[in-house]
């Protein structure tokens, strides 16, 4: 009797076990070997393994015994991951920042503060819970072929003009995300709303030269590349920089009216095992030493404190309730249809 | 002199109400500063959420048999930007979540008055202010009851309230210093009048029993009133006392100066030697009741002036010399020299001449009485650094073998002197004035020959 509860019990325990290790998709994961592991750092994070490797074997020639588990996932399934399924990871990196802001407000992430957090200025930071490592802007990139003969716009409005009086130039050749599809495109489109009435202008007149509709920015710079595209509406500036020193007739534009800036944010989840070396990470994240550091490897720009006097019209997105706004399904529904009554004209 | 216990301090007894006043009143105002500032935290947080349940409830429609709500971007981060708290939301119609947070518990309430109502929970391991926002909404054909919840927590509004409550106990306790302060002073400004009345009675001379006139708080009038009529009463009294004295004197020696007149004029009338012999006793008699009454007299008068000295800066030299020439009639019945000798220089006395007199005087009468005829008595008024002493020599008879502490006790008298009359009350009053000026009276043999020396020292002013 005893025996076959024990079994039961072992089945039982398998199976929580699998479901857990499984419940989410990752996309990519690897484990970051070390000689004499002394302990495991597990981190969970959107960034691709190509762009976060190296900051990762930085962080361990600094901390030798330090064993890095790192899995990737898309936003959606990182939340999904830690909200739903409680999977045990020391660190949370997305660029899913409202997502990552949920997290933090519905209290699945661990307070943390050092001295490295409190170097950051306060729009990088929210609830000591929450903090910012990377500050990315949305950019249009464009050809500078296609654009031969016109005035270079420098804002909004100037774009929605120049694209108003040259249809054939630009019909079926103009692309942005597909909203639906990618968190970063939705955020940024819902920051556009809230900055100003051009988004709503910029997406009927873009709807009318037949947009083409992106899941990510990399493929949006590919095309770009490869003369499909003759401009790219809010694409991660980070992305395309990689691409400026190969390609001699990419553009790089940030509009003068405003520039939404995404922050890519690192948390410790509630479901953290190891809290010291999660903070260890995270201070080696968000350190003044180590932004250069971070450039250098991953090409992200790293957080700038002075970058709001310089830059006067970046507006980094607000970290705090607001983005838990264009969480609220109604909310999304109502912005989507909005959004695809004016790109999806028929 | 009778000896007044305290019983408590006046002043303490007003310096502890009033601190005790003061604390309760700091402690009021602790709380109350506290109490008044967490409600404003509290009406300010309800404020805000109220303000955001307004406006996601205003982007509320119906569309088609259906609800939407447009949750505005305000509504939430208008809530993140005072403090870094949690938010939660909810929007149901009748009891169905329409978005949201769908397991935020909402105020039962709400959904009934019709009116907003504000609850505090524990939702997801903090404590939450929540506010409950209900509105009529027509769907289609029917009515529902669209209630907005939104809630914050309450984590900033904890450290606020730790942080006021710190300012209002430093206020409590600020105040308590300051009316403290203010307490003492204002104490001793009270006790000032109390003070002043009562070292203007002690300043006063033994003899001045006049009203006392110093101007006195209301509450001390009846006091200082008494104190008036007492000292009216014994002054009344203590002249009523004098008057009894010289009256008494004046009764008893009028008669007894008759009988010895009388009895003299019959002694010259008489032939027989017996009946001579009575009429000498009888004058003999009438001379010592007229001394002793006298001298009883005297001693009422030290006892009752002794309590009560009315010292004045005397020359010890020139009160002896007057009490010399007062008795040197009586002297001069005996051919007695009496001498007077020491420097006019003397150091003055600080004492009452007529009680100083009327002790030289018994020590002389003495002197006399007991003194040989043809025989001198001396005088010798000396001083050292502290002292003025007076030294009465005479080549009498002498103190005798007996005890000579008896010498002072009143009607005590030497066994050597039963032949002649005394009351044996002159040397008591000497005794007491000598002692009720600090002095004392020493009695020893004369140096010089036989007889007695008797001396008065007394402190020099």
């Amino acid at each position: 009797m005893r025996v076959s509860y024990i079994a039961l019990g072992l089945i039982g325990w398998i199976w929580v076990q699998m479901t857990s290790a499984h419940g989410f998709v990752a996309e990519e994961e690897r484990l970051f070997e070390v000689d004499r592991p002394a302990a495991t750092l597990n981190i969970l994070s959107t960034a691709d393994l190509s762009v976060f490797a190296p900051l990762v074997e930085a962080f361990q020639a600094r901390n030798p015994t330090v064993e890095v588990h790192y899995v990737t996932a898309s936003s959606s399934e990182l939340m999904k991951a830690l909200y739903e399924e409680d999977a045990e990871f020391d660190i949370a990196i997305s660029s899913a920042m409202d997502l990552q802001t949920k997290l933090v407000n519905d209290g699945f992430a661990e307070r943390y503060v050092s001295t490295e957090t409190a170097s950051l200025p306060d729009w990088a930071k929210w609830r000591d819970r929450l903090y910012a490592f990377t500050q990315e802007p949305a950019v249009l990139v464009y050809s500078k072929i296609a654009f031969e003969g016109l005035p270079q716009p420098t804002n909004r409005d100037e774009l929605i003009a120049l694209l108003r009086e040259n249809p054939d130039r630009f019909q079926g050749r103009v692309g942005t995300y597909d909203i639906r599809e990618s968190g970063a495109g939705y955020l940024f489109a819902t920051q556009d709303s809230r900055q100003s009435e051009s988004l709503w202008r910029m997406a009927e007149v873009m709807g009318r030269l037949d947009a083409r509709l992106y899941c990510c920015s990399s493929r949006m710079i590919r095309d770009v590349v490869e003369g499909r595209l003759a401009l790219a509406y809010n694409v991660l500036g980070s992305y395309a920089a990689a691409h400026l020193a190969d390609n001699t007739d990419l553009g790089i534009l940030q509009f003068s009216d405003f520039t939404t800036v995404m922050l890519r944010t690192v948390l410790i989840p509630k479901t953290a095992g190891n809290l010291d070396l999660a903070g260890q990470f995270v201070d080696f994240l968000v350190s003044e030493d180590n932004r250069d550091l971070i450039e250098d490897l991953t090409g992200l720009p790293a957080i700038d404190p002075g970058v709001l006097q310089r830059e006067a019209a970046f507006r980094p997105i607000r970290l705090g309730p607001g983005l838990l706004v264009y969480l609220d399904q109604l909310k999304r529904r109502t912005f989507i249809r909005a959004w695809l009554n004016a790109m999806v004209q028929p | 002199m009778t000896v007044v216990h305290a019983r408590g301090s006046l002043r303490r007894r007003l310096l502890l109400q009033l601190l005790l006043v003061a604390a309760i009143l700091s402690f009021a105002l602790y709380f109350t500063v506290r109490v008044l500032a967490q409600q404003a935290a509290e009406t300010t947080q309800d404020n805000i959420l109220i303000a955001s349940a307004t406006a996601i409830s205003e982007a509320a429609r119906a569309e088609r048999g259906q609800i939407l709500v447009d949750v505005p971007y305000s509504a939430l981060s208008m809530l993140g930007s005072i403090a870094e708290e949690r938010v939660f939301y909810r929007v149901t119609a009748d009891d169905l979540t329409v978005t949201g947070y769908d397991d935020l518990p909402a105020p039962a309430s709400a959904a009934e008055t019709g009116k907003p109502v504000f609850a505090t929970a524990i939702y997801r391991d903090d404590e939450v202010r929540i506010a409950a926002l209900p509105r009529r909404l027509t769907v289609g054909d029917e009515t529902v009851i669209l209630t907005v919840l939104v809630a914050q927590t309450r984590l900033g509004l904890a450290a606020v309230s730790l942080q006021i409550s710190i300012a209002a106990a430093a206020a409590g306790i600020g105040f308590f210093l300051l009316s403290g302060a203010l307490s003492w002073f204002a104490t001793n400004n009270a006790m000032r009048p109390l003070n002043r009345l009562a070292q203007s009675v002690e300043r006063r001379g033994p003899q001045d029993l006049s009203p006392v006139a110093t101007s006195a708080p209301t509450e001390l009038v009846p006091l200082l009133q008494s104190l008036n009529t007492f000292m009216a009463r014994l002054s009344a009294s203590l002249a009523r006392t004098e008057d009894f004295i010289a009256e008494a004197a004046h009764h008893v020696r009028t008669p007894l100066a008759t009988v010895r007149t009388q009895s003299e004029i019959a002694l010259r009338s008489v032939r027989k030697p017996e009946n001579k012999q009575i009429l000498r006793e009888v004058i003999r008699a009438a001379d010592e009741s007229s001394r002793s009454a006298g001298q009883l007299l005297d001693h009422a008068m030290v006892a009752l002036r002794s309590d009560n000295l009315e010292k004045e800066q005397l020359n010890m030299k020139d009160l002896a010399q007057d009490v010399i020439r007062s008795i040197s009639p009586t002297a001069d019945l005996k051919d007695i020299r009496i001498t007077c000798s020491g420097s006019d220089t003397t150091s003055a006395v600080e004492g009452d001449p007529i009680l100083l007199q009327n002790a030289l005087r018994n020590l002389l009468d003495n002197a006399v009485k007991y003194s040989p005829e043809d025989s001198r008595i001396k005088v010798e008024i000396s001083e050292d650094a502290s002292t003025v002493r007076i030294d009465v020599l005479d080549e009498g008879r002498g103190l005798g073998d007996g005890d000579r502490s008896r010498l002072t006790e009143r009607f005590g008298r030497g066994d050597n002197v039963r032949d002649i009359i005394g009351s044996g009350l002159g040397l008591t009053i000497v005794e007491e004035v000598v002692s009720a000026h600090g002095g004392s009276l020493a009695l020893t043999d004369n140096p010089e020959r036989r007889g007695t020396c008797a001396s008065l020292t007394l402190p020099s002013a």
